[in-house]
């Protein structure tokens, strides 16, 4: 098989200007990803400056209301407070080594524009963020955020001004200056090799839980849930897991206010469960579209679940049966977000709320087994706004 | 008519060619129709004819601004070969798009519609040729030229893997970047071309920011046998101003750079 591909999915769908890039990129990857410098460098900033490893936390209270035993991965705990900052630490490392001078990132909620500025300051690499010029405004902390961190965010006006538009731009700026510039990705998308690189990167989520909750344990989880956006937090905490067939995956997608299409914008982001297999941003996968191939504006109530595409990879393992992608509405988050914020003293993020909010609808049903890993990605700070302008504010006098 | 034939007639005529780009459906197939026209009057040798796409991530904000305002008339594919078959004229058409679009419809399909609607040769810039063997199969079968891009980063090997596969012509990107803005021709692109010609005898066009007669002059006089401008014409129907009249002596006064 060829190694870009998973099954038809994945490729290198990108101008020529970038292909040498991308060979480059993957080249430069393979030398250094066993390189013993190259590793002990990324697992010093893993651990004092991200702050891993992160627990594997026993969630006694939702185990209790739920009758399963459910552990949560504690990404939220991360520096700058999800799973992004694995990804951009590794690549900022990777840039620096490769001689680049300059970073570029798209962002869509600021979570991996904020965790590639933590990075970019931290390694001493002239960064610049695009954002959708709605996004800019839906998120205006994390821009703030970004500008205090030394990035520089720039307000893409093109498209839809979200996400998407962000990563056309980006890939523009990567075209114009692909000498001196590494495009760091944010997710488990684009062409190869950034699925697989980003993958790698995250991928220490599932191995430090395969090891945890063998201590804890004694066995493997009967399944293990993740939202899914891109799907690399998914990917993260799957992949390890991959191997293990007794182990249920599931990739709980944004299912927005409902399920419904128009010619030009889904109310959703469900695109594993709902799209058809198309290129977008370099690479074939399940996209959102129309009957004409034109790409639809997506939605979710969490920012960083709002995009068209998914990651390659997921598509595959999806197509194969391997992973089961699911979704829940914008309503069904909000509650999770409340009940678990309430329950075990955790504000999650409004993404991993989707997973646990699947993990609150299918716990009795049995699906999910006795023991349940559930990938909390982020924490929610960053949410309260959107919390509360969703008018979803349970008490309080404000 | 084909591309080849065309590029054989300049060349009898010792002229360079003028590829020109407009986006179809903007603002409206009806102006597509006389903007045809009148690049052609003007001298136009190729029409490229882009079928706009919601993500057009090789293109400036020129052409992504033509894209929107194409897909909000109600450009479709669908429409899109509709105009074309009505377009009665004598000169290649070529149509510009990104590979979802021809995904989405079927590349069959698509590529049997080319034909039929008057399509001769196709450029999708976002598809390099390791790729590109389902489309390029279906094009050899239905006489479609697969035209693919070469830029200042592609090396020699990728180079010889593009030369192999390309029909047509061989659309050489003048700089590292996105269409439209400017070029500056110096003698970077001069050697580009020379280090293509030592390879191949298909006719090379030289594209992104040229929009004025001085570049096309030095382009063609360092070996190019055509030139392919978009954004500067995009530019003038995005003006709604005197477009017809516009688009035509933009493309006589590139058309003359292309004689001397
Ligand atoms: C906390 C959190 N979880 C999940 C995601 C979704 O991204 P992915 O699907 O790549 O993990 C984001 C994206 O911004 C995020 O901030």
């Amino acid at each position: 098989m060829n190694k870009s591909k998973y099954g038809i999915y994945g490729g290198q769908y990108v101008p020529e200007i970038l292909m040498p890039a991308l060979q480059e990129l993957e080249d430069e990857y393979s030398r250094y990803r066993n390189d013993p410098q190259f590793q002990q460098d990324l697992n010093y900033y893993l651990r004092d400056f991200a702050g891993r490893e992160t627990p594997l936390y026993h969630a006694k209270n939702l185990s209790r209301k739920y009758k399963t035993k459910i552990y949560l991965k504690r990404e939220d705990l991360v520096h700058g407070g999800a799973h992004k900052l694995n990804n951009t630490l590794g690549q900022a490392l990777l840039a620096k080594y490769m001689g680049k001078k300059r970073i570029i990132a798209e962002t869509g909620a600021g979570q991996h524009g904020t965790a590639t500025s933590m990075a970019g300051a931290n390694l001493n690499l002239d960064t610049l963020i695009y954002m959708g010029a709605k996004d800019v405004v839906r998120q205006k902390m994390n821009v703030y955020r970004m500008e205090i961190l030394g990035a520089r965010v720039k307000a893409v006006e093109s498209g839809s001004k979200t996400l998407k538009d962000a990563i056309n731009e980006a890939l523009r700026d990567w075209v114009t200056n692909v000498d001196t510039t590494h495009y760091l990705i944010g997710s488990v998308v684009g062409p190869h090799p950034y699925p697989m690189i980003v993958r790698d990167f995250q991928s220490i989520i599932g191995k430090e839980v395969k090891e945890q909750i063998m201590q804890k344990e004694g066995r493997y989880p009967d399944s293990i849930i993740a939202c899914a956006g891109g799907g690399s937090n998914a990917m993260g905490i799957f992949y390890p897991f991959i191997e293990n067939k007794d182990v249920s995956m599931f990739a709980v997608e944004a299912g927005g206010s409902g399920m419904e299409l128009t010619s030009k914008a889904a109310l959703h982001s469900a695109s594993m469960c709902t799209g058809e297999v198309g290129v977008l941003h370099g690479a074939c996968t399940k996209v959102l579209q129309n009957q004409n191939g034109q790409i639809l504006e997506s939605h979710s109530i969490s920012a960083g679940l709002d995009y068209s595409g998914v990651g390659p990879e997921l598509a595959y393992l999806a197509d194969t049966g391997r992973i089961n992608p699911c979704h829940v509405s914008d309503e069904e988050a909000l509650n999770a977000f409340h009940e678990m914020s309430r329950l075990e003293g955790i504000i999650p993020a409004l993404e991993s709320s989707h997973a646990l909010a699947y993990v609150m609808i299918k716990a009795e049903s049995g699906e999910l087994g006795d023991l349940v890993v559930i990938n909390l990605s982020g924490r929610g700070d960053k949410d309260l706004e959107t919390v509360i302008k969703a008018g979803k504010w349970k008490g309080g006098n404000i | 008519m084909r591309i080849s034939d065309k590029f054989e007639e300049l060349k009898s005529r010792n002229e360079g060619a003028l590829i020109s780009y407009i986006c179809a459906g903007d603002p409206s197939t009806e102006l597509t129709k006389s903007a045809v026209k009148a690049l052609i009057k003007g001298g136009a040798d190729i029409i490229e004819l882009g079928l706009p796409f919601s993500d057009p991530c090789a293109d400036g904000p020129v052409i992504q601004s033509a894209t929107d305002r194409a897909i909000s008339a109600g450009m479709t594919p669908e429409r899109y070969f509709e105009l074309v078959s009505t377009l009665q004229v004598d000169v290649p058409l070529v149509c510009m798009t990104y590979y979802n679009i021809i995904y989405k419809r079927g590349i069959k399909k698509f590529i049997e519609d080319c034909s039929s609607s008057g399509i001769t040769g196709i450029i999708v810039p976002d598809l390099p040729v390791e790729e590109s063997d389902e489309l390029g199969l279906a094009c050899a079968k239905n006489k479609v030229d697969l035209i693919f891009l070469v830029a200042p980063t592609t090396n020699e090997n990728r180079l010889h893997k593009i030369l192999d596969k390309s029909t047509g012509f061989l659309y050489m990107v003048s700089r590292t970047g996105v269409t439209g803005g400017s070029t500056d021709i110096g003698t970077d692109i001069a050697d580009l071309l020379t280090g293509i010609k030592k390879c191949t005898d298909i006719p090379i066009a030289v594209g992104f920011g040229i929009s004025n007669r001085n570049q096309v002059a030095d382009i063609i006089s360092y070996g190019a046998e055509g030139v392919i401008a978009g954004s500067a014409f995009v530019d003038i129907i995005a003006s709604g101003k005197n477009v017809e009249h516009r688009l035509e002596s933009l493309a006589c006064d590139l058309k003359s750079g292309c004689r001397e």
